[in-house]
Parts: structure tokens; C-alpha cells; sequence
């Protein structure tokens, strides 16, 4: 990629003048158009049909196939020496520590349960830390929960679930008191009230941030709460497999130390996963804004377990990811940007696509530009377009978007691009997992004892999540999940560690056999990307 | 390509790479060190040099790019004390700071923090701004840090200024700014079941009332 770049020129070095004049509007029938040819979750190529497990029949993207239809870590040996007692027994082991790991352990623990968190690489290191927009919360005078469920079941083109949702938006307010009064610094209007903000794809301002260092700001008071809290912590431990319990429950999980390689038997009486996104399978090869831990761990050992997924093909790929300079390939340009004001332009200089459409149309859009030749080169032989920002400060104020963006505005002045000025070149990123383990409005899978919050689930966001409801998910399922498993796993009839294996996984490999007779199969969970192998993402 | 030197070792990498691609790019298993990359969460805190010079630089390792010559390694941890406090029942939350952190009154101006900041954050005037009692202060001027813990590696005075940081920026957000009014008054109408029959309403339609009801914005 890089090798490249002194035979090309600088993209900055021939900018079009910008015309402000309107984009078009995106109508129907045109944006189903629009999206079905452009949009990668609707197109044909690079798409698998599952053939084993509780999808079979679906068509998803050949490398969440590749994950779901897979072997186990765990040599046959490994799996046939089942210790004589489990390293530890808790009643709840909660898998992965983002924003919904860290609540659901501090209110479970709270609520007198014994907690282990695991987490794959330190806690916070995570996509909730990246987050930089902000969170939805209906807070407008003219504003009410029932317009935002409204506008997040619109937003998820109708194929959201209404009891999730309808949970999210009643509690969302409550649980943002409970940041409020931890210490997180909310942005506030002149009058102290909570700060709102216009967010793609919905009829109020409702985006509450901490400028655009939301994430940071919540998991820096979080994580202190958390190490404070006296739950059990273990760091660079990812699970690498669920242990099954009596009549197909689940019973715990094995854990593995990266540092020494050991694996860790845990007992269980619930399991909470809360590993997050895939952004690090890069599907289709898109660059991703995730975190390097997102790849989709949690997925794997529910699917083997028999947890149904739901809503697999659904992808988000955020307009707005860098795409050059390409090592800072895959990160991510908030859409509050837009919100704020900032234009979008191909390499005429043409707006061609309303900025605060919905995601998937804004990406679409700039994969259509791209791809009929409207899009910038770059020195690497991508393309993207241009996303302006210097309107913002021409119409909100000279430094307003130092002000309100001084992260991304710092993170490109370290790469020479200065964002007040100069405009950004932007292409889709791989962003957000939109389905998920499906689950209740408890967190329960198909699996008793299992359980799932954030956005290793799906189901409250359909197939399109329109930005600040994750983050809202993930605080309020993460709390929410964390309270009813604690409870359930307290009142859990007890069970014996002979009654512990791992035939679930041992069923899932005679099913693959039959299915996939002397293929090779991938292994998983992929718990690292190895950018040493696939060194063209190195700058993703 | 560039010569750089990695934990010591010299390597060739291309150029245009930061210093966790050229990691990468040789053949290192990076686990310790890495987290968003990103540039928020602060696992990938560096330490280099550049030749003919006698500087001793930081940077974050996922953020920086490699020149030619520079020499890095990783300080993937630095050992931190952490109070351990409920920001919410502290008693008095200015004299909280000296309870838990007494050391936060002894700097000794050497500005070291400041210099180190791979966020270019003024952390001499943080500590100041707490020790004297302006969170406030702190709160704006430490907005973008991101826990790596390079102060605390240059701190002559041994403390830990974003721990330091932190513990006032809760203070303020959860002791002093008054609790938001818009907030209290939605959480209000929410407890008193102002949207309850409206949202299990909706929730009881087929997807197809449901998606005429919702469609318009
Ligand atoms: C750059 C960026 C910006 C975003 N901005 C916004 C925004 O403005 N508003 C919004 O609402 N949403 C935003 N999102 C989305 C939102 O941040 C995430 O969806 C949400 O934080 C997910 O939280 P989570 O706790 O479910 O997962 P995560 O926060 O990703 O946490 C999952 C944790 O599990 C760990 N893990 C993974 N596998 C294993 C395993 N096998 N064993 C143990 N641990 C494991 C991971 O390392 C990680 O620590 C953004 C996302 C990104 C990437
Ligand atoms: S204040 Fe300290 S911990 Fe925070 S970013 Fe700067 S050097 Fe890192
Ligand atoms: S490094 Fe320590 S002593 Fe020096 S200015 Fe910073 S806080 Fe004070
Ligand atoms: S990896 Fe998170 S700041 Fe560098």
C-alpha cells in the first residue's frame, strides 16, 4: 500500500472548488435502489449460505461463515481433559469488558453475586471507548421516548425489535442519570441542561456527548468504579469456548492467558457475553473503525452452543471512515460532523447525497460516486470523497470545530491534515455489527444460563443503527442484563462439575464433518487479527 | 525503506507506517501495547529517540509514524495507585483530593508531565488546578486524556496526574455542577408513566400498523 505512494501524487494537491448548491434528495423508489446496488449487505457478491448450526440457510458474509462454520481452538485433547475441579466457580462470569461488560459487572456485583469479569486485552480496551459522537436520549421539550422509538424503529427500517426497543428508550434517561451523578462530564448548554445535538436519521436533536471523546470520557470513570467494585478482573483472558451444562445449559467457560498459554475452567451458574462487534473481520475487506479485540469471539461460541443469531448479513459501514493518509485507514469521522454542518463532495466538487440521510444511503452514495468515477484517487489506489468541515466553522463560528471536535482534529494534525482547513477524504468503514445473538428483553438467549447485552447482541437495531443508540444499548442492557442474571444465576438449582463438558462443541465438530467431508475448516474464535500475515491491512 | 529500532533491534520497514504497522510489518506479535488504535485508549504508549539528538521523546504507537533513525519501545503498563473512593458519598470532595491523594500538593513545577503528554495536555497546570480546588479547571484542561500513564513515568514528585485528573473531573461533574433540568424533569414523566400506554401500544402492533405509524418522521 504504502510502497506506493511516491509514484502518486498528494490528493490535497488539486482540490475542486466546493459548490454549495443542494444535493439531490434520495427518494423512493431510488434509495432502495440506491442501496441494493451499492450497499454491501445487499449485494450478491461474497455472501455464503450456512450450512451447520442453528442459521442453517442463511445468507451471510463469507467471512462471518468463516467464523461460525469453524473448529474449535481447543486440540481434541484439550477438549477430552477436562480438569478435575474448575479453576474457579462464580455465579456469574461475564465475558468481554466494554460498556456493557463493565455495567453489568458493577450492578451484578452490587446486587451481592459473585463476578468474574474476563476481557482480551485490558478493561476499557474496547469499541465503547472509541465512541465519539455521543448518546441518544430523548431529553427536547418537543422530544419523548415514543419519538425516539419511533425514529429507531424507522431508522432500523422497520425490522427492530419493538419490545427491545421500547426498553431502550423508557430507561435510557434513568441510566444516564446514574453516568450523570458517577462523574461523567456531559456537555451542557448555558443553562446546565444536558447539551442536544442533531443525529442522522432522526426528527429531534437528541445526541447527548462529551465533546467527541464520549466513550473515553464514561469508560475513564467506569473502569475506576469497576477496579474499585470488587469484582473479580481478569485481563488478557479471552474465552475461547463455553463449557455446556445440564440439558443443553451453559455452565461456564474456558479461558486462556495469552501470556502463559494456560487454560482457565470456569464454573459458572450464568454467562454474560459482552464481546462487541467484528469490525476486525474486515468483511469484504473494508477498513474498520473498531477496536483490535472485535472479531466477533463471542458469536462463535454461542453458535456452537446452538444460540440462534439473528439479522447476521446486516453490517454497518460508516460513511465517513479515513481513507487517506492510508495509515490511518478504517478510523473513524464522527457523524456529528455532519450534524454540525460539515458537506460532503465528489472530485467535481459536487454535494451528492443530503449529509444526514441514514448511513447506509450517505455509504451507498459514496460507494456509487466511487465506483462510477466520481471518486478521488488516492497515492494507495483507493478512492474516496471529500468530506468538508470549514463550513461548520463558516456558519456555527470561526473554532467551533476545534471546539467540538478537538479529537479528530488532533488525530489528523498528527498526520499532517489540518481538518479546520483542509478537507477530510473519506470512504465507508466497517462500523457496527447490526445483528447479533438474539435474545429477550432480559438478555436470555436460546440458551438457558447464556446471556447477551451490547453489541455482541441483536435484535434492538433491526438491520440499520442510527447513531447514539448502541452506546444507549450497551448502558442500559448492560445494566439491565447484569441485574436479572446475577439474580437468575443466585437462584440457579446447583449442579455438579461432572455434569460439565464440552459435547456441544464435540457435536458441532460431527456436524461439520458430515456437512464439510475433508475440507479444511478455519479455526475460532479468531480472538487477534494478524496483521503480520495480511500485512495489506496493516494500515487499517 | 527506513532503518528504525525496535526495542533495540534494527530493523528495515517501508515508509509511512506508525510504529505498530512497522511492528507489524516485522514480524512482531503485538498484544501488550495495542488496544483502539485509535488514539483514545492509551495502551500503546512509546518511548523513542531520534539520532544526533539527546531528546527522549513519547508518543502514542499507534498514532506516530516511524522516521528514519528513531528508535522505540513500548511501555505497554507503568505501575499506578489508584484511590479507591465512591465519588458520590465523599464527604467533602475538595478535601477528598488530599485524603487520597496527598502527594498532589508536592509538585515541584518541573513541568516534565507537560513535556511528556503524548496529548499535549498542560498537566503541570492540571495538578496545580487541583490542588488548589479549581476541578473545574481540570475538567477543561484534561478532557483528552487518555490514561496512559507517561506523566507518571516522568513525575519527580512520583504521582500520578491523570489519576490525579480524574478524580477531579468526577468531583466536579458528580459534587459540583448542579444536576441537569432537563434530565430530572424527562426521568420525572418517565416514572410517573407519562409514555407507558403509548409505548406498549405500540409495541402490541403488527409490523405493518406499526410501520405506518412510524414512517413518517
Ligand atoms: C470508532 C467508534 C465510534 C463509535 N461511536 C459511537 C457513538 O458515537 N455513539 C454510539 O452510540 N455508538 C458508537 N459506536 C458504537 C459503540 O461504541 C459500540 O457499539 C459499543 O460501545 C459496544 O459496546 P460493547 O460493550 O458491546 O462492546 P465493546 O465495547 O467492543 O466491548 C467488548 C469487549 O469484549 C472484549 N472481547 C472480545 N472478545 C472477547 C473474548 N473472546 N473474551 C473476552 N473478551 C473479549 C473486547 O476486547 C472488548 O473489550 C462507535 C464505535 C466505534 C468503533
Ligand atoms: S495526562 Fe498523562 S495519562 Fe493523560 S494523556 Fe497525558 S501523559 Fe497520558
Ligand atoms: S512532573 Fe510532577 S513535579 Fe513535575 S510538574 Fe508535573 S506534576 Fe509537577
Ligand atoms: S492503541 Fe489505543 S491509543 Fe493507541
Amino acid at each position: 500500500m504504502t510502497s506506493e505512494t511516491s509514484s502518486s501524487s498528494n490528493p490535497y494537491d488539486h482540490l475542486p472548488s466546493f459548490d454549495p448548491e443542494d444535493p439531490p434528495p434520495v427518494v423512493s423508489p431510488e434509495r432502495e435502489e440506491l442501496l441494493r446496488r451499492y450497499y454491501p449487505d445487499y449485494r450478491p457478491d461474497r455472501k455464503t449460505t450456512l450450512r451447520v448450526g442453528p442459521n442453517k440457510g442463511e445468507v451471510i458474509p463469507d467471512e462471518i461463515a468463516s467464523i461460525l462454520e469453524s473448529r474449535s481452538l481447543l486440540g481434541s485433547t484439550a477438549m477430552s481433559a477436562l480438569p478435575e475441579v474448575p479453576d474457579t466457580e462464580v455465579d456469574l462470569l461475564v465475558i468481554g469488558g466494554g460498556g456493557a461488560g463493565i455495567m453489568a459487572s458493577i450492578f451484578a456485583q452490587q446486587a451481592g453475586a459473585k463476578v468474574l469479569l474476563t476481557t482480551k486485552l485490558r478493561v476499557g480496551d474496547s469499541n465503547t471507548v472509541m465512541a465519539e459522537g455521543g448518546i441518544q436520549v430523548a431529553l427536547g421539550d418537543d422530544d419523548s421516548p415514543v419519538r425516539h422509538f419511533k425514529d429507531a424503529y424507522r431508522g432500523g427500517h422497520f425490522t427492530g425489535e419493538p419490545e427491545l426497543l421500547s426498553v431502550l428508550v423508557r430507561e435510557g434517561p434513568d441510566v444516564i442519570a446514574w453516568l450523570v451523578k458517577k462523574g461523567v462530564l456531559f456537555d451542557r448548554d448555558p443553562s446546565g441542561n444536558l447539551s442536544l445535538r442533531k443525529g442522522g436519521g432522526t426528527s429531534r436533536p437528541r445526541l447527548i456527548s462529551a465533546k467527541d471523546y464520549t466513550g473515553l470520557e464514561i469508560v475513564r470513570v467506569l473502569k475506576e468504579d469497576l477496579m474499585n467494585s470488587g469484582v473479580s478482573i481478569w485481563e488478557f483472558s479471552p474465552a475461547v469456548e463455553l463449557l455446556q451444562g445440564p440439558e443443553g445449559s451453559c455452565a461456564g467457560a474456558i479461558l486462556r492467558d495469552v501470556d502463559n498459554g494456560t487454560l482457565k475452567w470456569v464454573k459458572a451458574n450464568a454467562v454474560l457475553l459482552a464481546t462487541g462487534g467484528t469490525g476486525r473481520l474486515h468483511i469484504g475487506d473494508f477498513a474498520t473503525s473498531n477496536h483490535f479485540g472485535a472479531t466477533g469471539d463471542g458469536l462463535v461460541m454461542a453458535y456452537r452452543m446452538g444460540a440462534k443469531l439473528l439479522n447476521m448479513e446486516s453490517f454497518q459501514y460508516h460513511p465517513t471512515g479515513v481513507i487517506y493518509p492510508s495509515e490511518m485507514a478504517g478510523m473513524l469521522i464522527t457523524e456529528a460532523v455532519r450534524g454540525a454542518g460539515a458537506r460532503m463532495f465528489n472530485r467535481f466538487g459536487k454535494r451528492f447525497v443530503p449529509e444526514l440521510e441514514t448511513r447506509d444511503v450517505v455509504a451507498a452514495a459514496i460507494i456509487r460516486e466511487c465506483e462510477e468515477g466520481r471518486g478521488v484517487r488516492t497515492p494507495s489506489g483507493h478512492h474516496g470523497v471529500y468530506l468538508d468541515l470549514t463550513s461548520i466553522d463558516r456558519e456555527m463560528g470561526e473554532g467551533t470545530v476545534e471546539k467540538r471536535f478537538p479529537n479528530i482534529v488532533k488525530l489528523m494534525g498528527k498526520h499532517q491534515v489540518d481538518c479546520t482547513k483542509q478537507p477530510i477524504l473519506v470512504y465507508p468503514t466497517l462500523h457496527y455489527q447490526n445483528g447479533g445473538i438474539a435474545s429477550d428483553v432480559s438478555g436470555h438467549t436460546s440458551i438457558p444460563g447464556l446471556y447477551v447485552a451490547g453489541e455482541a447482541s441483536g435484535g434492538v437495531h433491526g438491520k440499520n443503527r442510527l447513531m447514539g443508540n448502541s452506546l444507549l444499548e450497551v448502558f442500559v442492557y448492560g445494566r439491565r442484563v447484569g441485574l436479572i442474571s446475577a439474580d437468575e444465576a443466585r437462584n440457579r438449582k446447583p449442579f455438579s462439575w461432572h455434569e460439565v463438558s464440552l459435547g456441544h462443541v464435540e457435536r458441532f465438530h460431527r456436524e461439520l464433518d458430515r456437512e464439510f467431508p475433508g475440507t479444511p475448516l478455519s479455526e475460532a474464535p479468531v480472538l487477534f487479527p494478524d496483521y503480520r500475515k495480511h500485512s495489506h491491512h496493516a494500515s487499517s | 525503506m527506513i532503518q528504525v529500532w525496535i526495542n533495540g533491534k534494527e530493523w528495515q520497514v517501508p515508509e509511512g507506517l506508525t510504529m505498530i504497522q512497522a511492528m507489524w510489518h516485522t514480524g512482531h506479535e503485538v498484544i501488550h501495547g495495542i488496544g483502539c488504535l485509535g488514539g483514545v485508549c492509551g495502551a500503546c504508549a512509546a518511548v523513542y529517540r531520534m539520532p544526533g539528538n539527546f531528546h527522549l521523546y513519547n508518543a502514542l504507537a499507534c498514532q506516530t509514524l516511524v522516521k528514519e533513525g528513531m528508535s522505540f519501545s513500548l511501555i505497554a503498563s507503568y505501575p499506578t495507585q489508584r484511590a479507591h473512593y465512591d465519588i458520590e458519598t465523599i464527604p467533602d470532595a475538595k478535601e477528598g483530593l488530599f485524603e487520597l491523594y496527598p502527594e498532589s500538593a508536592t509538585c515541584r513545577n518541573c513541568n516534565a508531565c507537560t513535556e511528556v503528554c503524548p496529548q499535549g495536555i498542560d498537566v503541570r497546570t492540571s495538578v496545580w488546578q487541583a490542588a488548589f480546588g479549581d476541578f473545574k479547571g481540570v475538567a477543561e484542561t484534561t478532557m483528552s486524556c487518555v490514561m496512559c500513564g507517561l506523566c507518571v513515568s516522568r513525575c519527580i514528585a512520583e504521582m500520578a496526574p491523570h489519576e490525579i485528573a480524574l478524580y477531579a473531573r468526577r468531583a466536579y461533574g458528580s459534587r459540583e455542577l448542579p444536576f441537569p433540568e432537563n434530565l430530572r424533569q424527562r426521568i420525572e414523566a418517565v416514572e410517573s408513566g407519562t409514555f407507558d400506554k403509548e409505548l406498549e401500544r405500540l409495541a402490541q402492533l403488527s409490523p405493518d400498523q406499526l410501520k405506518t405509524e412510524c414512517g413518517v418522521k
